[in-house]
């Protein structure tokens, strides 16, 4: 009986072991005064933290936290408002002068001055500098010097920028543009401290901002701790004592980890437990609207869809899509039968319309094929639908969507999906018009403007304009809503451009994503803003 | 045997070419990965070809290649997408994937090679059939079931551990992983150790053995144990690099920040300088680990010489 006794012994070490690990169990401590931690799940960010080099979640967690600009979107109304901006005031829409608040400080001890932000914005646009939201400073004068389309900056600043003083800033755009102001709450505005640019180095592995947070420790690729800022200036200090956010390779994990009681915020209910989710969470699960719309975009550089006719086929596939059925089913309600072009966010004074896209958006098999057959039919004679494959579960929505296709239409091979190896290579070949057939297009809005929905999608040649659809109207009216000072009626222009989309249909409009986030019982007053990001100094912890 | 270590190091440099060109090679076909980092829009065409040209992604890839091998030798393993350095990452990363895969390679060793033993000595009792059962079970349930269940009962359901392991990933936190990921070579370690055991117990030498009148225990480890180990020691050995690269499962599961981790991560985000020198110091140690057993195999069987 030797070998029973060793095998006796091992099963003894495992059990002590096993012992062992939970002792090993911290959890955030700390009572009801405010000074309680947030345990909070987190992805490792893409690219450098720096404020105009972060254009994903993740990454905009921390710099929510750690810094303020001239304008915050309320994360409830989304309505821009000015937090270091004492004043942006312009007579022509086009020469704006920025003067910043008394009393801001970065939490080194630095003076927020007018310098500090047009030092960050220079350092945002220049070229050598690589940052991916470079674009955002695109409006402001001298941009095609310091980011020239080919070859090298001819110049190392903004010309449209100018100190005049200790507190007061004046920019310059390249032309009129009525709502730049609100635009100013995206993080890439963020003002730097002289440290960024003295040394980068120590900076990127401790960012200091000027928010309510400051970093007290990172560790990248697994952790951060951020701890409320006491000398912060802003009114929206910090409700709780800190945050710790936790990178999750996988966000069942994260999800597993909520339910043990070893985290307090899940921002991402993986669509696996989506079903589960109120049974375990109760009213703790929010699933709120983003600015985020998903489409189907389609190439208009292949004849074949650019041609007369086509708008017909594009409007019945439209109506062969059952989007109520899909977003119920597979999304569970996370995502919102889609209206119209922009999102929810924006309200209907920015320029949310339920009715623009109309009875286009709404699922008629009949009429669906009846429109098919009247625009000659889909090219090829099947819609292909491309999409990632690797990251956000696309394949079970594209089958849902080719699956009420054929059904509508009575033909087995009217859709399929495409699935494409890795996410960069499928937006390498969107990008570069290498698709054919349809695509799955998403947009998640920099700012909550119905022009940012719009212009870069869909105006000529735009930045984001995959598919390459140009209309001549379409573009003069977008300009023409631009030029608008009076903002109500530059969203009804906008609007009325969004109507040549209606008619046009060079997108199909699937849903509204919404933002899901889980809690736990020890922390409360949890909200996402419409950048599916938590409100992170609001969360109470009990 | 100082001659044979040395031809067998030298043969590792064709494969060491071999592997890392194929594996930059592979990364390569997957496309451009500029396009990747912005999100659902096209990346500024200007920004990304600064970016193409900083990563050197504009050159041709036989010239790609020469520059990362040239930095490689100079210890630079180059830069990933986030800006962080892979040799970075590699000093965070391998440490935690390399206790992970001894607790693994302890689990395997403890309570595979006994549990052999066992079953060896008494083939065909209930002992055997109960154990052979087991192990057919292990062996057919995949490893992320196994992992996800132990997560949620001893994590959620008892709380004995975390579901998750923390980043530092001390040893007492990756024993469930290690055990997990230990399960299905366990069961195989297992099945080696009885068969040989078994097969040997009839061997000329174990009588003779016995019949000298030595002590049971003598006779198991001295003789019977040390010869039968052969096989289980090559494939304890393989199972070193299997387990290192192949942990990704079981390190997604338990949010444990490994080689599989970022290996994932640098597929995902198409970040060749990740992956390739990942894969790299992976192909090594797979070279090394067997070597090690060639020359273990020495050592257990003294009819094996290495001139």
């Amino acid at each position: 009986m030797r070998g029973a006794t060793h095998a006796k012994w091992a099963a003894g070490a495992v059990a002590v072991a096993l012992a062992a690990t939970a002792c090993g169990g911290g959890s955030s401590g700390g009572g009801g005064d405010g000074s309680g931690v947030v345990g909070s799940s987190w992805g490792d960010p893409q690219n450098p933290l720096e404020p105009a080099n972060t254009n994903e979640v993740q990454g905009g967690k921390v710099l929510d936290m750690i810094f303020r600009g001239l304008k915050r979107y309320d994360p409830k109304t989304g309505e821009a408002k000015d937090m270091i901006a004492e004043s942006i005031e312009t007579k022509d829409s086009q020469n704006f002068t920025v003067k910043i608040k008394d009393g801001w400080k970065f939490s080194n001890g630095e003076k927020v001055t007018a310098k500090s932000f047009v030092d960050a914005w220079n350092y945002g646009a220049h070229l050598k500098n690589n940052q991916k939201n470079a674009y955002f400073f695109g409006y402001i004068d001298g941009y095609a010097k310091v980011h020239p389309e080919k070859g090298s900056a001819s110049a190392e600043t903004l010309s449209g920028l100018k100190v005049v003083d200790e507190k007061t800033f004046t920019v310059k755009l390249t032309q009129k543009f009525s709502t730049w102001p609100e635009t100013l709450g995206y993080p890439s505005f963020a003002p730097l401290p002289k440290a960024f640019f003295t040394d980068h180095e120590a900076w990127l592995s401790k960012p200091v901002g000027n928010g309510p947070y400051s970093i007290k420790s990172y560790q990248k690729g697994s952790k951060m701790e951020l701890r409320k800022w006491d000398d912060y200036k802003g009114d929206d200090k910090a409700q709780n004592g800190g945050v710790d956010l936790k990178v999750y390779t996988d966000n069942n994990t994260a999800y597993t980890d909520l339910m043990a009681g070893n985290l307090d915020l899940v921002d991402d209910v993986p669509a696996s437990q989506l079903k589960n989710v109120k049974s375990d969470l109760g009213d703790r699960y929010i699933n709120t609207p983003a600015g985020i719309i998903q489409t189907l975009a389609f190439p208009f550089y292949d004849a074949k869809w650019d041609k007369a006719g086509s708008e017909k086929v594009r409007r019945g596939l439209s109506m062969a899509i059952n989007r109520k059925q899909i977003t119920d089913t597979i999304f569970q309600k996370t995502r919102t039968p889609a209206k119209d072009w922009t999102s929810p966010v924006l309200g209907e004074d920015g320029g949310y319309s339920d009715s623009l896209c109309g009875d286009a958006c709404e699922y008629n098999a009949a009429e669906a094929k009846k429109l098919v057959e009247e625009g000659g039919g889909i090219p090829g004679g099947t819609l292909k639908i491309s999409y990632n494959a690797d990251t956000g579960s696309h394949k079970e929505w594209v089958d849902a969507v080719c699956n009420s296709i054929n059904r509508a239409l009575g033909n087995d091979k009217a859709c399929v999906g495409n699935p494409i190896g890795t996410f960069a290579d499928f937006r390498s070949q969107a990008s570069q018009q290498k698709l054919d057939g349809a695509w799955r297009a998403g947009w998640q809005m920099d700012y909550p403007l119905i022009q940012n929905f719009l212009e870069p999608n869909y105006f000529t040649d735009a930045s984001s304009n995959d598919g390459k659809y140009s209309n001549k109207d379409f573009d003069k009216l977008i300009n023409e809503a631009n030029a608008e000072t009076d903002a109500a009626k530059a969203v009804t222009k906008f609007q009325d451009a969004e109507k040549i989309l209606a008619k046009d249909m060079p997108a199909i409009p699937l849903w509204y994503q919404n933002g899901s986030a889980g809690y736990s019982d020890k922390v409360s007053d949890v909200a996402l803003n419409q950048f599916s990001v938590p409100v992170y100094e609001e969360i109470k912890v009990n | 045997m100082g001659r044979y270590v040395i031809r067998r190091l030298l043969q590792m440099i064709p494969v060491f070419f071999g592997a890392t060109l194929l594996i930059f090679l592979m990364v390569n076909v997957m496309g451009d990965p500029i396009a990747g980092l912005c999100g659902d829009r096209k990346c500024d065409p200007a920004t990304a070809a600064q970016l193409k040209k900083e990563f050197g992604l504009d050159k041709p890839v036989w010239q790609q290649y020469a520059t990362y091998m040239g930095n490689v030798f100079t210890g630079d393993f180059g830069t990933a997408f986030n800006g962080q350095k892979v040799t970075e990452l590699m000093s965070s990363a391998f440490p935690v994937t390399l206790r992970l895969t001894l607790v693994a390679i302890v689990f395997e060793i403890v309570i595979g090679i006994s549990l052999g033993v066992l079953t060896g000595l008494r083939r065909g009792k209930p002992v055997d059939t109960v154990v052979l059962l087991l192990t057919l079970v292990v062996i057919s349930i995949p490893t992320f079931v196994t992992g996800l269940l132990l997560q949620l009962l001893l994590g959620v359901e008892w709380g004995v551990i975390k579901p998750s392991v923390s980043s530092e990933a001390t040893v007492d936190e990756l024993i469930v992983p290690g055990l997990v990921l230990a399960s299905v070579s366990l069961a195989y370690v297992t099945r080696l150790t009885r068969t040989s055991i078994a097969e040997n117990r009839r061997a000329d030498y174990v009588r003779t053995a016995v019949a000298k009148g030595l002590p049971r225990r003598r006779v198991i480890t001295k003789h019977l144990l040390r010869n039968s180990l052969i096989p289980v020691v090559t494939f304890i050995g393989t199972d070193v690099g299997a387990l290192m690269g192949g942990a990704i499962v079981t390190e997604r599961i338990f949010n444990i920040h490994g080689v599989g981790f970022q290996l994932y991560q640098g597929i995902l985000r198409q970040s060749t300088q990740t992956v390739v020198g990942f894969v790299t110091v992976l192909v090594l140690v797979f070279l090394l680990a067997n070597l090690i057993v060639d020359l273990l195999y020495a050592v257990l069987d003294p009819r094996i010489r290495y001139a």
